[in-house]
């Protein structure tokens, strides 16, 4: 499993900061279609503060730009933080610099691939059996950010999240 | 009064959304359930251009009206979408087609509008250009199937592209609202010799011929459209009409 060196930077980046319990609280809060995955996992999760009033105020960034979970997100963000005493919380949705999947995780890459999704690696290489012997089905898959591809080795079709 | 800032952005976001609304037609009627999916992801991804644009718009309008004012109360004559977003669906052929060109033309556009010096609309063009790769791939590799599928699939494509033809220039000519904005507005003159030439290098490919016979038309940016656009928003806007404010 690969770490790029932009995951290495967020990481760098959540461990020197100053409210790095908030990043720890937000743990909880995870992808609505990829059990497991959170929302830091996915590079969704950019940045957290919270001011002299204790109000908080999120920064997050869309994966893609239609994506549906967005308002998903948002509310389960709220809800987690106000289970921890932050009832009053302000998300920011952050366009630029764009969402890569060069800021997933390598631990979200694997639970990715152990829910049966092909992890934006370059090569596509088939979730269940390893094979890369695969085959674009159809450009897009489930959800925007995936495609679908069948195996040639054990048959199976999958989805394989798309490098962006 | 619009500002030309507001009205240039709220031309962007009328085309992705009339674009969007038209692709969601497909929902349910691909002629595979993966093209049925993969059309209604794109429809997706373009609905979240519109929205960008919107919200920004919104952000820009002394009347503060919201992105679902814009989307679902402005009447036909205040949409101001390029003719080409609005025409009918066609067969799945047209579609394509439609796709291709406007596939081809956002890449250009989202790339120089990634320089604007609007730091919202470089945003918003640099998260679009991401995506739009993926519907480019998409789009050129089913023209590609069209043209040397069969002979029925290659005739439809043809018929396409000679239906859409003159409908390309609209893309390529520059508003009034658009000269005022130097720096922030793409120059689209600019991107017509590159969009030309890719057009052309995938049909010489093809051995598809364009269409010699040249023809014009225009107006969308000022409120006149076909008589397309108006059935399309009475369908799209019909629940937020009925019911003024519905939530889910």
């Amino acid at each position: 499993m690969t770490t790029s060196p932009e995951y290495i930077a967020r990481r760098v980046f959540r461990q020197q900061h100053k409210f790095s319990e908030l990043f720890d609280m937000l743990d909880e809060v995870y992808d609505p279609e990829i059990p497991g995955v959170s929302l830091w996992d996915l590079g969704v999760l950019q940045d957290v503060s919270v001011d002299v009033a204790g109000r908080c105020k999120v920064t997050i960034c869309p994966t893609y730009s239609g994506c549906p979970a967005l308002n998903i997100m948002q509310e389960d963000i709220k809800a987690c933080l106000d289970k921890y005493g932050h009832s009053d919380v302000d998300i920011e949705v952050s366009l630029s610099p764009a969402w890569t999947t060069d800021w997933i995780s390598p631990r979200g890459r694997q639970l990715m691939i152990e829910s049966g999704i092909a992890a934006c690696e370059h090569i596509v290489v088939c979730p269940l059996c390893q094979s890369r012997g695969v085959r674009l089905l159809s450009q897009f898959g489930s959800t925007a950010c995936k495609s679908l591809y069948k195996c040639e080795n054990c048959f199976e079709t999958f989805d394989y999240f798309k490098p962006l | 009064m619009d500002t030309p800032l507001l009205k240039y952005v709220l031309g962007l976001a009328d085309d992705n959304m009339v674009l969007s609304q038209r692709l969601t037609e497909w929902c349910s009627n691909g002629p595979t359930l993966e093209e049925d999916i993969a059309l209604t992801n794109v429809a997706l991804d373009i609905l979240g251009r519109a929205r960008m644009f919107y919200q920004y718009a919104s952000v820009l309008d002394e009347q503060k009206r919201s992105e679902d004012d814009f989307a679902m109360c402005r009447s036909e004559r205040e949409y101001t979408n390029l003719l080409i977003h609005e025409l009918p669906i066609g067969d799945f052929a047209f579609t394509m087609a439609r796709q291709w060109f406007l596939d081809e033309f956002s890449q250009l556009y989202f790339s120089a509008l990634s320089h604007s010096k609007d730091e919202t609309l470089a945003g918003i063009a640099a998260k679009c250009i991401k995506e739009s790769g993926y519907h480019l791939v998409r789009s050129r590799n089913w023209i590609c199937v069209l043209a040397e599928g069969t002979e029925e699939s290659r005739r439809r494509l043809l018929a396409a592209i000679d239906e859409l033809w003159g409908y390309r220039h609209e893309l390529f000519e520059t508003t009034q609202a658009e000269s005022l904005l130097s720096g922030v507005a793409v120059n689209r003159a600019d991107l017509k010799d590159t969009w030309m030439t890719n057009i052309n290098d995938l049909s010489a490919r093809l051995n598809i011929e364009l269409p010699d016979k040249d023809w014009f038309v225009t107006g969308g940016r000022r409120g006149e459209h076909s008589e397309h656009l108006g059935p399309m928003l009475a369908e799209m806007q019909y629940l937020a009409r009925c019911f003024p404010g519905a939530k889910w």
